[in-house]
């Protein structure tokens, strides 16, 4: 079974999330990633979703499009409002927040509104939604995106979701002073951040690739940690997991 | 946001009447409430719970200059630009789904200076109708801190006067009617929902007036029966229109599914055509009929059983 990009990023994510901890997710790829846990190494993870939903255990080959719909729903223990979701987010019950990004930058801000000016854009991103929220009031938050030079700016156009902003101590003194962005997952690699400068930096690779290929990846100068490892190749039984909970069958 | 619409609010809802009286109503009648130039808040999220009964009725109507409010916005709002009816959507999110790709008609309307996209995170708008149903000018939150987003909503931060902590100060959104579906109420207007209650108990309670459409009308003994799943009592809805599949297309949670069929249509005539692709749409599926129940009657039973069915089985035994 050979992975697709989208599988190798999923497991690598997946792989970050530890047993008895309530992951706050998306849809897609966060979604998948948290079910995915919930079946191998953290059986009572809790998937929360924006849509109101405690508890998500979606139906494989049903899983949902939107986190305000039926099938986002299934099996929860407990459905409530959005801004109650949210409130649960900023009173700190939320271990780890999950989330995607059109743009982000090296220190870790993520852009979902528009490339161009925000009056008048070039091109109008969907918005927000619940991810400015996630990453300010979540504990943990991991960032997975595919990794390409469009993707990884040197500054974002628009700051929709502040990651560590210009760096140093100022994500705290914008009076975010919960939470911290602490890994980024792509197919090309895992990256984190500088203790002290918030900097984006090269943690990881995802088997076979080259520090290199991630450089050339990355839309600016990319720091590289002192020990570099291999990422585990995605294993058969994730592999199995995944694609049944994808609905794909052969 | 000025003291003067914050007074002016609580001023307005005192001089309401708030009589234990029928008010069912034809959504004809009902969407009279709106004028131009309001803005209308729309119940439910994305797909789920949409009211649309009373949005294509309100479109079938016709008005001008709209704001339109949504916590995450579907291809309604998009309806909404290209009739013409509103040039400005307040919301944190508009689309249908990642495999629809992005707003065409939105992107057309927003990237070409015709429509305006105030975009607040989905927290902050949620707390925005929260600080208007609670009666309150402003609520502070640690959300939207430090972002673009607080900036180019021109929003201020606030102290706080006990622990000196800085948190952003998010301004009451008093929308001028919202309008909502849920799953039953009764003449009165006692209105219950299944399942997850998106923003909508705030957005009504945050309105000047509320439109209550329902899939069905009960007895007034069948609310007392379950009151814990009233969301909203009488005196804070102002009418009341029966209008079975009123969310249709989009989803009411445990009735039936979302029809993603009828957005892969909508979103191939606005692929083939932009802005004049929705407003083909709108000949079709809202000007094609005289009222909703007759576009309903068009889907057909056939498929309305088969989102029955998938509903079904969506529902955990």
């Amino acid at each position: 079974m050979t992975a697709t990009q989208d599988e190798i990023m999923t497991i690598t994510a997946s792989r970050l999330l530890a047993d008895d901890k309530v992951v706050f997710a998306g849809v897609g790829m966060p979604l998948l990633a948290s079910a995915l846990a919930g079946r191998r190494q953290a059986p009572n993870l809790t998937v929360v979703l924006e849509g109101g939903i405690i508890g998500a255990q979606p139906l494989p080959g049903r899983l949902p499009i939107s986190t305000n719909e039926m099938r986002a729903a299934y099996g929860a223990p407990m459905l409530t409002d959005i801004t109650d979701i949210f409130l649960f987010a900023q009173r700190g019950f939320f271990d780890y927040g999950f989330l995607g990004a059109a743009q982000v930058d090296r220190y870790g801000n993520i852009n979902t509104s528009c490339i161009g000016r925000h009056e008048l854009p070039k091109v109008r991103l969907p918005g927000s939604g619940g991810a400015n929220d996630i990453i300010s009031l979540c504990t943990e938050i991991f960032i997975v995106t595919t990794h390409e030079p469009r993707r990884f700016v040197e500054r974002v156009d628009f700051v929709t979701s502040p990651g560590y902003l210009h760096g140093w101590g100022s994500r705290a003194e914008s009076g975010l002073v919960f939470g911290q962005v602490s890994k980024v997952v792509t197919d090309l690699a895992l990256l984190d951040f500088e203790p002290e400068s918030k900097h984006m930096r090269l943690r990881a690779l995802q088997p076979g690739v080259t520090v290199d290929q991630v450089r050339a990846a990355t839309g600016f100068e990319l720091p590289v940690a002192d020990s570099i490892e291999e990422l585990p190749a995605p294993r058969p039984d994730e592999l199995a997991i995944l694609r049944d909970l994808n609905g794909v069958t052969d | 946001m000025t003291t003067a619409d914050f007074r002016q609010a609580r001023a307005e809802l005192e001089g309401h009447e708030r009589p234990v009286r029928e008010k069912l109503v034809t959504a004809e009648e009902a969407l009279r409430v709106v004028e131009d130039d309001q803005h209308v808040a729309i119940g439910g999220t994305l797909y789920s719970r949409t009211p649309m009964a009373l949005l294509f009725e309100l479109l079938r109507q016709g008005r001008s200059g709209l704001t339109v409010s949504r916590p995450l916005s579907c291809y309604e709002v998009e309806l909404f630009l290209a009739s013409g009816a509103a040039r400005r959507v307040v919301t944190s999110w508009v689309g249908i789904g990642l495999q629809w790709g992005l707003a065409g008609v939105l992107r057309e309307y927003v990237e070409g200076g015709l429509a305006t996209f105030e975009e607040w995170s989905h927290l902050a708008l949620g707390l925005r109708y929260k600080a208007a149903a609670m009666g309150v000018p402003f609520l502070p939150t640690l959300t939207m801190l430090g972002s673009d987003l607080a900036t180019v909503a021109g929003t201020s931060t606030v102290t706080c006067p006990y622990t000196n902590e800085n948190l952003l100060a998010v301004p009451a959104l008093h929308p001028d009617v919202a309008l909502l579906h849920v799953h039953r109420a009764d003449m009165y207007g006692n209105a219950q929902v299944d399942g997850y209650r998106h923003m909508d108990v705030d957005m009504a309670r945050a309105a000047r007036r509320v439109v209550v459409s329902a899939e069905e009308i009960v007895s007034p003994e069948r609310i007392r029966a379950a009151p814990a799943d009233t969301m909203l009592p009488h005196f804070a809805v102002d009418v009341v229109v029966e209008a079975p599949y009123g969310a249709y297309p989009h989803e009411c949670y445990g009735r039936y599914e979302a029809d993603t069929e009828h957005f892969d249509d909508y979103v191939s005539a606005v692929r083939a055509g932009g802005a004049d692709g929705a407003r083909r749409y709108l000949d079709e599926h809202v000007h094609g009929y005289p009222d909703f129940a007759a576009f309903i009657a068009g889907v057909g039973p056939e498929r309305l059983a088969r989102q029955r069915k998938q509903a079904e089985e969506l529902m955990y035994r």
